[in-house]
């Protein structure tokens, strides 16, 4: 079909609207130059080396990732099972615990973090590393459950009886029957909340403690004290990391449709 | 000895009024009982109360000698055929049939031996492999009946398992069903609204209605004899009307009309007993609709409506013309209450 030229022409408005920024900071991650500018007075890979053998940023993308999975696999330990119950017994007040699991998503995180700060690890002296951990853990749930359950309200419920009159208990049930049949819904909740606590800043502003950083709050802490283009490299890194991981996923699995 | 036996069941769901109440049936084994009744009559809710999917209010079942009440439905070894088939999506013919045989731990090669026997049974050999998204309605309820009868179930239960075909293959499917259940001499019930699938299939029907068992009959004994105005409406009385003092009284009327025996109440008629363009009375035509050999007719009578027929050679009446038409009294259905 010919498409006109105004739909066009509005298309790359939003494109150059969404691209634009990364086209730049792309470009000022490969400066050759002592600041951050743009365009570039020079190109070259050193601020790319720099960014990969500074210690701080691997030792802080060591604890992204390590916050990320462990919080991410938790939040769907606790949300699948959440999920499940939700939508197959909904219990008395579900419209008040669908509320509860969404307040994450509509309460500002930076109170969040802020709560947690004073009333969990200040109260009970909780070491960083935890702290953090409970912050993404509750961040995360809340999405592991929408997900989850959005997907679980469109399985059939009498497949699992079917399941039951063959012979199989609960458990097998869920294990044979519907684990199966959600496992795209998982994984695409898995990726969204890792994807969501490796970009969290304001729940880990708060939480983030002396030696134990994640990397977008070491991010912010380089670019408040210097302003030179390894933060540009750093981005372009992750970007092309997330893109690679974001491809070999969709390709492999197909999540897309779940998002 | 009856081989399933429910005694006073009463079943309901949630905090809702009670959905069956004291409900009695015996089937021997072997035997095809069919549950008939329009939506919400109970009969789905009775069958899933015997294969222990929801729980007894009050009452016992039991089957084969023991009390299964209380069992989960797990170690029922009861099979169930879907109304909506509910194959395991993600699991290609061979596994899904294969399910309930391998939660039963058989060994492999008698477990591939007896999946094969019964994909075969049901006509589906060389399809092992396809998915259920892949195959046609007709084809996924081969499926799932050969998944409930490869378990061997002392029972199987099938929730009008034909009603999501066309009119064709629902016919052929008939056939099949009654065939392997006399094959495997499996004692089968089998739920459904539709009355000619109850009356060509089963060697009794219950005729549920409101939660409770209106009449348990042969299908020739309840086509022919249906005792209550329900099961008569139901098998095809559609023309029922009160019956007091020599008169026949309608929703909007009264005729007279004599020589009933004494006591009888109601009196029907099937519309094939109703002929048009002849007899005593006299309405007039609200419809009429070709049928080829016949034309059939819903008149506006002093009794209110009434549904006859004529050959269609002698069939002129049309739409608001008033026309004669009989209720022969012979040939009448005579209720007592």
């Amino acid at each position: 079909m010919k498409q006109g030229l105004f739909p066009r022409l509005v298309l790359w408005a939003v494109m150059l609207f969404l691209l634009g920024p990364f086209v730049i900071v792309f470009l000022a991650g490969f400066s050759g130059g002592e600041t951050l500018a743009f365009p570039p007075p020079s190109y070259s890979l050193r601020w790319i080396v720099a960014v990969l053998q500074a210690g701080e940023f691997r030792q802080a993308f060591g604890t992204s990732l390590e916050i990320g999975l462990l919080a991410t696999v938790i939040a769907l330990l606790l949300g699948v099972p959440v999920a499940y119950a939700m939508s197959r017994t909904p219990p008395p007040g579900m419209a008040v615990i669908k509320q509860v699991l969404t307040s994450p998503l509509i309460i500002p995180a930076m109170l969040v973090g802020l709560g947690l700060l004073r009333h969990f690890v200040l109260l009970v002296d909780a070491p960083v590393f935890l702290g953090l951990l409970v912050g993404h853990v509750g961040l995360l749930t809340p999405y592991a459950v929408r997900v989850v359950y959005s997907s679980l309200a469109n399985l059939r419920v009498d497949i699992e009886e079917a399941a039951i009159t063959l012979g199989a208990t609960r458990a097998q049930t869920f294990g044979l029957v519907v684990l199966p049949n959600i496992r795209g819904a998982v994984i695409a909740a898995f990726f969204l909340a890792f994807v969501t606590s490796f970009n969290q800043v304001p729940v880990s502003l708060f939480l983030t403690g002396p030696g134990i950083s994640t990397l977008p709050i070491e991010m912010l802490g380089h670019m408040e004290n210097s302003f030179d283009p390894s933060i540009a490299a750093l981005s372009t890194l992750l970007v092309l990391f997330t893109m690679a991981f974001v491809l070999l996923t969709e390709k492999l699995l197909g999540i897309s449709k779940y998002m | 000895m009856s081989y399933l036996k429910l005694q006073q069941v009463a079943l309901g769901y949630g905090n809702a009024k009670t959905a069956v109440q004291g409900l009695d049936l015996e089937v021997a084994r072997g035997e095809l009982i069919s549950l008939l009744g329009p939506s919400g009559c109970g009969k789905t809710t009775t069958m899933r109360a015997i294969a222990g999917l929801i729980e007894l209010r009050g009452g016992s079942i039991t089957l084969d000698g023991r009390d299964i009440s209380r069992l989960p439905p797990n170690k029922r070894d009861i099979g169930l055929v879907f109304q909506s088939y509910a194959l395991f999506p993600h699991l290609n013919v061979f596994d899904n049939v294969a399910f309930g045989l391998r939660l039963r731990k058989v060994p492999a090669a008698e477990l591939r031996q007896r999946v094969e026997q019964v994909i075969a049974a049901v006509g589906l050999a060389g399809f092992e492999s396809r998915l259920p998204a892949q195959m046609s309605g007709g084809q996924q309820q081969r499926v799932a009946l050969a998944r409930a009868i490869v378990i061997e179930p002392k029972l199987l239960l099938l929730d009008e398992p034909l009603s999501n075909l066309d009119a064709k293959l629902r016919v052929q499917m008939r056939a099949e069903l009654r065939r392997i259940q006399r094959e495997l001499g499996i004692t089968m019930l089998y739920v459904t609204h539709d009355q000619d699938e109850a009356l060509a299939m089963s060697d009794r029907i219950v005729v549920m209605n409101g939660g409770k068992i209106e009449q348990l009959d042969t299908p020739e004994q309840l086509f022919n004899a249906p005792r209550t105005r329900f099961v008569a409406n139901f098998m095809g009385f559609e023309n029922l009307f009160d019956y007091r003092d020599g008169q026949l009284h309608g929703s909007a009327g009264r005729l007279p009309l004599a020589m009933l025996p004494p006591g009888t109440a109601c009196a029907g008629w099937r519309v094939q007993q109703v002929p048009v363009g002849r007899g005593p009375f006299s309405g007039r035509v609200l419809s009429r609709g070709f049928l080829g050999e016949t034309v059939e007719y819903l008149l506006d009578t002093p009794l209110g409506q009434v549904r006859g027929m004529a050959p269609a050679t002698l069939a002129t009446a049309r739409e608001g013309e008033d026309v004669a038409f009989d209720l022969p009294a012979g040939e009448a259905l005579l209720l007592d209450a």
